[in-house]
């Protein structure tokens, strides 16, 4: 099962593959041309778009990698977002460090507020635990409020991204520095997951107990889930920072927190593909509302005020109990299946 | 195994209390190299008390546990895991979501060497690694007749296969000692044969059959088995240790064990006068 018909194992390093046959290479290198060729023929909406996503895309990687992988709930990324945003900001917009350093800082700095708010989920488990990580959104959106360099409520601007002479000050070219780095988590993320420590991450998801009694130390592994999580929060933090090119707290919400879980539970938790499809559906459906939500409102003059802001919340509440009760394995596995069932067509089995 | 039957684990004194019950009493045993040794007793006697003593996760209020002569009492389990201590468990604690073959990987974590960057990058270093770690555990699906199910996710398994990879996941470990905690529970004939002679192909070990997998090869020479099978206990256990109550009440051979009246009592009653 999994492979297509006609293809064999004869080695371990084939088994592992991902890659298998040379029409998935032909797909895998078309698609990133594809996605790589994007800025010729979208035009800047689209492209706007295409930046949040893969933008979001690296925060859900880090997420999923947190929770689909390691099982530590954590409702708190948003705020893990602003540690790396406003460090971004601080760090490239007063102190005028390069963009390089301050994306690096960035994602360390959320790295290490993240191992903090960590650390209760070594005694704590499940909701307890999300309870805790919520305790990190507050904090963290106090702190940014209430701090002088951060710009306080009114917000920070932050300059554009640029390496070297070159100033990512085009939606184009800020699509390359996004999707090259988020290519780049979804990789690393891939290779993690299917290594020793991905291995060790599910092991404790699965059953911390017997993880333990096999040699996985707890402690460090839980940690190392919550910084590498967090660190590529940070990471797309300092972009989202650079891409909007300003910072305010409000950006940051928990409904933010809460709707990358969503993303990853729509996406399907624990699969590398699981964040793509999960934050391809999720935009899509935020930018498909922003289209529908006023032609609602015009239409039925009769709706409440606001109904149109409010709807959207409204919808993906819906969106995720429909996929927690049909489908709480998510996109990805519907993916599995339909992939199961055309390489067997037109047979049943 | 010239040097004979060297102490591998060796228990003093230990006492174990949950509020008020005693779990465990003043239980002294020694568990030798080159034996399988089995730990008997009725429901709630405190055998797995001492398993979940020895792997860490009872912390005892007294006596110690000293393996190969380290002092391992109230010691992480990670870490007694990390000292060659293998187990399985009694209601299996397998990794649900993953595959039969990647819950046997896990096992080998202790062993493999990468660390988060070198894994992420994969290419190169990691890329061999996992397979030379791969090539070992195949030779335990092979050795416990798993293949068809390798690539199976053990949460879908029936309950006679998920024993059996939780039987490899032990054993990929390459431990010094096996603990066993009733790998025979609710088993039919057939299956309870099957894995009596999987524990004594590991203890005896595999030689030629497996030249590369140094378990399987050389076998573990230290096995414990928690057991309620009198008959598999008594044809292979090589010396039983018998728990009422938290105490110990007899230790011997099979045949001193079938003769002593205080196990005959402790599992029959008393006759009535």
């Amino acid at each position: 099962m999994g492979l297509p018909c006609g293809t064999y194992n004869y080695s371990y390093a084939k088994d592992m593959a991902i890659l298998r046959t040379k029409t998935h290479w032909a797909l895998f290198i078309a698609l990133l041309i594809l996605v790589f060729t994007a800025p010729l023929y979208c035009d800047n909406y689209l492209l706007g778009v295409a930046n949040l996503m893969g933008i979001t895309l690296i925060a859900a990687v880090g997420l999923n990698i947190l929770l689909g992988y390691c099982g530590q709930l954590s409702i708190g990324h948003a705020g893990f977002i602003a540690v790396g945003a406003y460090t971004a900001a601080v760090l490239t917009g007063t102190f005028e460090l390069p963009f390089l350093v301050g994306l690096i800082c960035a994602g360390l700095m959320a790295g290490l507020v993240g191992l903090f708010f960590g650390i209760p989920s070594l005694k704590v488990k499940g909701f307890y635990l999300g309870i805790a990580t919520i305790a990190a959104q507050f904090i963290i959106i106090w702190f940014i409020n209430h701090l002088s360099i951060t710009g306080g409520f009114t917000g920070i601007a932050v300059p554009y991204a640029s390496i070297g002479g070159f100033v990512f000050d085009t939606e184009a070219s800020q699509f390359y520095l996004i999707m090259t780095i988020a290519v780049l988590c979804v990789f690393f993320a891939k290779n993690l997951a299917r290594t020793r420590i991905g291995r060790a991450f599910v092991a404790i998801r699965d059953n911390d107990l017997a993880a333990e009694v096999m040699g996985i130390n707890l402690f460090y592994y839980k940690l190392l889930a919550f910084f590498i999580g967090c660190f590529l929060a940070g990471i797309a933090g300092s972009l989202l920072a650079h891409w909007i090119g300003f910072m305010n707290a409000e950006q940051f919400s928990i409904s933010e927190s809460i709707l990358y879980i969503g993303m990853v539970i729509i996406g399907g938790m624990g699969s590398a593909l699981g964040p793509i499809l999960g934050v391809i559906f999720i935009r899509l459906l935020q930018q498909g509302m922003m289209f529908i939500a006023p032609m609602l409102e015009s239409a039925f003059p009769a709706l409440p005020a606001g109904f149109a802001s409010g709807i959207a919340p409204m919808l993906f509440g819906v969106v995720i109990v429909l996929f927690l009760v049909l489908e709480p394995r998510g996109l990805s596995h519907r993916w599995m299946l339909f992939k199961a069932s055309y390489r067997l067509w037109p047979f049943s089995y | 195994m010239e040097n004979g039957n060297q102490t591998k684990l060796r228990i003093e004194h230990l006492s174990l209390n949950f509020g008020g019950v005693h779990a465990l009493n003043d239980v002294s045993l020694e568990i030798k190299d080159n034996e399988i040794l089995a730990i008997i007793g009725p429901n709630g006697a405190g055998k797995t008390c001492i398993l979940n003593c020895i792997s860490g996760f009872y912390k005892p209020q007294q006596g110690e546990i000293y393996f190969e002569g380290k002092k391992i009492t109230r010691m992480r389990p990670d870490k007694v895991a990390n000292l060659g201590l293998a187990r399985t468990f009694q209601n299996i604690e397998l990794y649900t979501g993953l595959s039969s073959q990647d819950n046997i990987m896990a096992a080998r974590h202790v062993l493999m060497k990468q660390n988060f960057v070198s894994g992420s990058l994969y290419f190169g270093w990691a890329h061999k690694e996992e397979i030379e770690h791969r090539e070992l555990v195949e030779d335990i699906i092979d050795f416990l007749e798993i293949e068809p199910i390798r690539k199976r996710v053990v949460g879908s398994l029936p309950y006679g296969m998920r024993k059996r990879v939780e039987l490899g996941r032990a054993l990929a470990l390459e431990p010094k000692v096996l603990l066993l905690d009733e790998p025979m529970a609710g088993m039919n004939l057939e299956e309870k044969e099957d894995i009596a002679r999987f524990v004594v192909d590991v203890f005896e070990g595999q030689g030629v059959t497996y030249p590369n997998n140094p378990t399987l090869r050389d076998g573990v020479t230290c096995i414990v088995l928690v057991e309620h099978d009198m008959g598999v206990v008594m044809d292979i256990a090589d010396r039983i240790i018998v728990l009422d109550f938290g105490r110990k009440i007899a230790e011997g051979t099979p045949d001193e064990i079938k003769s002593n009246p205080e196990v005959i009592r402790a599992y029959l009653g008393q006759e009535a006068k």
